[in-house]
């Protein structure tokens, strides 16, 4: 039976900086912090006093790996503040830019961070030169993947890493058509080794339930990362601009990030992948369901590991909504739309690749920005991750400290945590004790 | 491009910033991986393993700018195990966009952001790499020109016999 502190200074194969330390006395895990490291950059106080027009591509600097899920909430944010409604060309090529973005942020994570606990191994590094070796094979498939994620991104709003094209109101340039066919081929392409890494995450089954409390964002027509309702897992539905009601924050004296738990209860829940296919998965795309419906058949879960699988899921998913999309994709010239600034507020709220994410701007007469808020899907998972890490210590603690280290940071790696997100909004109500 | 038998021994470090050259970094492994692999000992990559040495690096590649006192005795930490230092990314080469509470007026700093700076080791002002340390090369942007990244890595290729003009 392990006693005394287990400490781990800096979890790998994440996004940014966190730390875990675990105290044990009498068989039972006494204290138990997340510790989320990232020095903040107070973004959020930064970007007030700045005209509208310049705060989504600074906003975007809040996160490398997801900055489009910032650039679009806060163009919506300020959108919305100004009434302005854009046109269906704008839509559907935000739609497709963010599906590239999935496809890409998921990969990463599954394929870099998650795949060497799938082999037993530490890093991508040390797989074999083996061609034959799944390993290698899915290390290679994610390449592709990757890739084509990040060229649909490139092609669509000029980037993967805080894209220059996207503006309030529409494009600052439109996308180039002729590039569209090669994209369309890969997609099709892509479609057999995206499905292989659903299999290997699929058969990959390590098990942790605990909560079954879910948040994420549904639209009746589709699955959609972009445009609808906040619902949870009992059903209540609130418009994204009630969706603060929703939370109460949490300050958590030894973490750089606030926590969050919902505001009518005071439960913790949890945002991403395994809850939107928890809450969604009626609607993903007709041809993903066709072709990975035994593995779609898992969920509802609460499995937190699930939420690896439901991620390669939404890949295929985003594959999809990206063929669908390419095939009647025609440009038409358009200019952003634009009007004198007025006074106003709102929100944006999307999912990103984590879980909920949540912009709010508000703009004064002559179109400055005069506050905003930031809610990030880490900071909401932040509670979560560490009730899921007690239960599992807890239940463990006859194990070595080596091999309870390693199961810690493969809880915490399936979240797919970004500490970057996690320390730029600066919401205080309660101190936890 | 003729390859040795010798590998270039290189730390990649993340501090305060987006990480958006470690995620740039991930993607240029997409088209390099199979030959980096030969080429390039990575011995502390966080973002891809555990098990990480600071240990006689030839290369250290530091993104992010200096946030506190401690993170500022780490770097010191990292360039005296380097014997040479590459500042990786906007945040590193100047300090910005992360060094931007720099220019806060006494109205941005709110009760919330004086409680933070209480409770954590913030320094009084975020400073570029090049405060802190002797930095021997720069790769800038936001995030970091992928170009000049590859020129710089192929330059300490070259510099430590890894591979020979051929």
């Amino acid at each position: 039976m392990h006693s005394g502190d287990i400490t781990i200074d800096n979890i790998t194969k994440i996004e940014g900086s966190a730390g875990l330390k675990v105290t044990v006395a009498d068989g039972k895990v006494t204290d138990l912090k997340f510790i989320i490291k990232d020095y903040r950059r107070f973004y959020t106080e930064a970007v007030k006093g700045k005209p509208f027009i310049s705060a989504p591509s600074f906003l975007s600097r809040i996160c490398g790996t997801c900055s489009v899920a910032h650039l679009f909430a806060s163009i919506e944010a300020i959108e919305k503040s100004q009434d302005i409604e854009v046109s269906t060309q704008t839509k559907i090529l935000r739609r497709l830019a963010y599906n590239g973005l999935m496809i890409r942020d998921h990969a990463l994570h599954l394929y870099f961070f998650v795949l060497p606990d799938v082999l037993g191994i530490d890093s991508i590094l040390d797989i074999t030169d083996n061609h034959d070796d799944l390993g290698h094979i899915l290390l290679h498939d994610s390449f592709d993947i990757k890739k084509l994620g990040s060229d649909i991104t490139e092609v669509i709003i000029g980037a993967a890493i805080h894209a220059p094209f996207p503006t309030v109101g529409g494009f600052l340039k439109l996308p180039d058509e002729s590039k569209f066919a090669d994209l369309s081929l890969r997609l099709e392409k892509i479609r057999m080794q995206v499905l292989r890494g659903i299999d290997a995450f699929y058969n990959w089954n390590p098990v942790l339930i605990r909560n079954s409390d879910y948040l994420a964002l549904r639209n009746n027509q589709n699955y959609n990362f972009l445009e609808g309702e906040i619902v949870n897992t009992t059903g209540k539905r609130v418009p994204e601009e009630k969706f603060h009601d929703f939370l109460k924050s949490v300050v958590i004296p030894y973490s750089q990030s606030e926590g969050y738990i919902f505001s009518d209860d005071h439960e913790d829940y949890l945002v991403g992948a395994l809850a939107r296919l928890n809450l969604n998965k009626d609607l993903l795309n007709p041809k993903t369901k066709k072709d990975s419906g035994k593995y779609i058949d898992i969920f509802p879960s609460n499995n937190i590991h699930h939420n690896n699988l439901a991620q390669a899921i939404e890949i295929l998913h985003c594959v999809d909504d990206a063929l669908d999309i390419l095939k009647s994709l025609k440009i038409v010239n358009e200019k952003p739309v634009r009007k004198p600034p007025q006074a106003g507020v709102g929100v944006g709220v999307l999912e990103a690749p984590r879980g909920i994410l949540y912009h709010m701007a508000k703009v004064n007469e002559k179109g400055i920005i005069e506050d905003y808020d930031v809610i990030v899907p880490t900071a909401q998972n932040q509670i979560n991750i560490e009730n899921d890490l007690k239960k599992y210590f807890n239940e463990n603690l006859d194990k070595g400290e080596e091999v309870l280290k390693w199961e810690a940071e493969k809880i915490i790696r399936s979240y797919d945590p970004c500490m970057s997100c996690a320390t730029n909004f600066l919401k205080m109500e309660w101190i936890r004790s | 491009m003729e390859q040795t038998n010798k590998k270039l021994v290189v730390g990649w470090f993340s501090f305060t910033c987006c990480e958006d050259s470690t995620i740039l970094l991930t993607e240029l492994l997409n088209t390099y991986f199979d030959d980096w692999v030969k080429l390039v000992e990575f011995r502390y990559l966080k973002a891809l393993k555990t098990k990480n040495s600071l240990d006689g690096l030839d290369v250290a590649f530091i993104e992010g700018a200096v946030s506190s006192e401690s993170q500022a005795n780490e770097v010191k930490k990292i360039r005296q195990n380097a014997k040479y230092v590459v500042a990786i990314g906007s945040c590193a080469c100047t300090g910005m966009p992360s060094a931007t509470r720099n220019s806060f007026t006494p109205e941005h700093i709110t009760k919330k952001i004086k409680d933070y700076m209480c409770r954590f080791d913030y320094s009084e002002k975020v400073k570029k790499l090049e405060e802190i340390i002797k930095v021997d090369d720069k790769v800038e942007g936001c995030p970091m020109n992928s170009e000049t990244f590859l020129a710089v890595l192929y330059k300490y290729l070259k510099i430590f016999g890894v591979v020979k003009e051929g």
